[in-house]
């Protein structure tokens, strides 16, 4: 019996730890294309940067880990092709026999297409090698621009503000972090980062940038025609799956390698987890890719289980968070644009929630700097309960307290009035 | 060298030598001590690095601050007035010797 797993991130760890924890006594291998013990990423865009000297990386696991749990990591080895038929991965010496693989191969960032991309000074931020590279850089920097303004781009402003650098942010949509982000939060945190001394220029997305008289990256220049100085850059602006190793397998992908409920391939040997996978979602919308912390480990423990026989949905609540700066923004289940809003707590002291409704009902919560409502509003959207607007717009209403009340689902409307 | 002495709920105990500096969450990953997670890096942001602190150590410790004792407040085992993030906590020459209580769950 032997599980294969490629990718030695935080969920191809995740689920080689699951498995022995829940008892697998069959071979684990993780295959892992970066060298190294592997790491958190999260950190790399927030404490890793802080001023000072350079910090070592927070390790996924300790090394002694592999040894104890029985668990071979083959690192700096990627996987170079599967062949199902034979339940066979190749790699560039030899091949691994699988009875289960599972794809925990994550998400590279997406890249630029435009003039002078390739200058020295632009850099991207996924890995501990890049971490390095802009930790570097920073101290020397002057003027930074960063090319878009989601989760990675602001934290990293926020950091490069610490250095006591000029910071600027291009972002062609309207409003910061718009994929995930209620407008209302969007546009709290562009008023927020820009009261930090950023200069956040929405609606304004990169033309091209130019060369300073070093060869290096000396100025951006905008879809405007505005010029900015810079001699340092972070390219921001989104990620996209790891699953051509799954699509040239036979697997189908579409943003992500395409599981079922229960993370499985239409190859039943076959799992996929975390930044990689497109799976069902059991709060609301159809199918979710998520790129999170939250999402690489509840699947991973999901999928040992599936692994082991259990035959169970993933439906784990989605939760994200992110510090940025002194914003400390924390997310439970996952809002739609088209819900209904309600801000509780106070904009100005940078401590509110806004709670999102669908069809009358709490669907999503997000906090700045209220993790009390946060960790309240994941345990009621986990348990299911039934939050209404008129509820929450009561008088001493707060999250907290509705969280500490046992939880009753409420029944339909039909049967009660609302 | 400070040393930090993690106690499992069944009463074992692992010493580690550990750098000033580092934090109980960040050495407790480090060397593999069962029942530390520290699933969001250290960000007081996940609460699975929940500890108790043994009362002769509380002196010298850092103050909580707010999202350390809201976060505490919904950590998987038991609150007591010995409980804190070991993520927020730093090893200095005061906490040279710190001994430390894991709880039975994180989760
Ligand atoms: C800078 C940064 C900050 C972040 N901050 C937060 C945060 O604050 N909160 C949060 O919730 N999330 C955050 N995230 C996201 C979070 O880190 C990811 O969602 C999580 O790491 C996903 O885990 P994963 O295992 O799916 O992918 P990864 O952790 O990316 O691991 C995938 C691994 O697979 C390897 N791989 C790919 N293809 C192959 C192959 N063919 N053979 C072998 N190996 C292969 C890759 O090299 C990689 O190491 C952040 C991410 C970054 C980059
Ligand atoms: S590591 Fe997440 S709260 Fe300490």
């Amino acid at each position: 019996m032997s599980v294969v797993i490629i990718g030695g991130g935080q969920a191809g760890l995740q689920v080689a730890d699951s498995l022995r924890t829940e008892g697998y006594e069959g071979k684990i291998e993780v295959i892992a294309a970066e060298s190294g013990l592997p790491y958190q990423r999260p950190p790399l865009s927030k404490d890793y940067l802080a001023p000072g000297k350079e910090p070592v990386p927070l390790p996924l696991r300790g090394a002694s880990f592999f040894a104890e749990k029985n668990i071979t990591l083959h690192e700096g080895v990627p996987a170079l092709a599967i062949d199902r038929a034979e339940q066979k991965v190749k790699l560039t010496e030899g091949s691994l026999d699988y009875d289960h693989l599972v794809f925990a191969t994550g998400a590279r960032n997406r890249t630029l297409s435009c003039p002078g991309v390739s200058l020295p000074g632009i850099h991207g931020l996924k890995t501990l090698t890049d971490a390095k590279a802009l930790h570097a850089a920073l101290p020397t920097a002057r003027n930074i621009v960063i090319i878009g303004a989601g989760f990675i781009g602001l934290e990293f402003a926020a950091a490069a503000l610490a250095h006591g650098c000029d910071v600027t942010v291009l972002e062609f949509a309207p409003r910061p972090m718009g994929r995930a982000l209620t407008p209302v939060m969007g546009d709290w945190f562009a008023a927020a980062h820009r009261s930090q001394g950023v200069d956040l220029r929405l609606g304004e997305g990169i033309d091209r940038f130019e060369p300073g008289t070093d060869g290096r990256v000396g100025a951006a220049v905008s879809t405007t025609g505005a010029f900015y100085p810079a001699d340092l850059v972070l390219v921001g602006i989104g990620v996209q799956p790891n699953d051509t190793l799954a699509s040239n397998a036979g697997l189908e992908t579409s943003n992500g390698i395409v599981v079922d409920e229960m993370l499985r391939t239409a190859d039943p040997a076959v799992l996929a987890i975390g930044d990689c996978a497109s799976f069902p979602s059991a709060h609301g919308q159809l199918r979710l890719r998520l790129e999170s912390v939250q999402n690489a480990t509840d699947q991973a423990r999901h999928a040992a289980r599936t692994v082991l026989g259990a035959d169970h949905p993933y439906t784990e609540l989605p939760w994200f968070w992110s510090t940025q700066g002194p914003y400390r923004l924390q997310m439970a289940g996952l809002a739609r644009p088209d819900d209904d809003m309600l801000v509780l707590g106070d904009q100005a002291a940078a401590k509110f929630s806004v709670l999102c409704f669908r069809e009358g009902v709490l669907s999503a919560v997000e906090s700045v700097n209220m993790a009390a409502d946060h960790m309240a509003a994941r345990k009621l959207l986990a348990a299911g309960a039934r939050i209404t607007r008129t509820q929450a717009e009561a008088e001493g209403f707060t999250l907290k307290a509705a969280g500490r009340a046992p939880v009753v689902p409420v029944p339909p409307c039909s049967a009660a009035p609302c | 060298m400070p040393t930090i002495t993690y106690t499992q709920p069944n009463g074992t105990q692992q010493t580690l030598e550990v750098a000033e500096g580092t934090t109980l969450m960040r050495a407790a990953v480090s060397n593999g001590i069962t029942g530390i997670i520290g699933e969001c890096g250290g960000q007081a942001m996940c609460a699975t690095c929940h500890v108790y602190v043994r009362p002769e150590y509380a002196q010298a410790l850092p103050e909580i601050r707010e999202d350390e004792d809201e976060m505490l407040d919904c950590a998987a085992a038991e609150r007591t007035d010995r409980s804190r993030l070991a993520c927020q906590i730093k090893i200095d020459a005061e906490l040279a010797e710190i001994v430390v209580d894991i709880p039975a769950g994180q989760l």
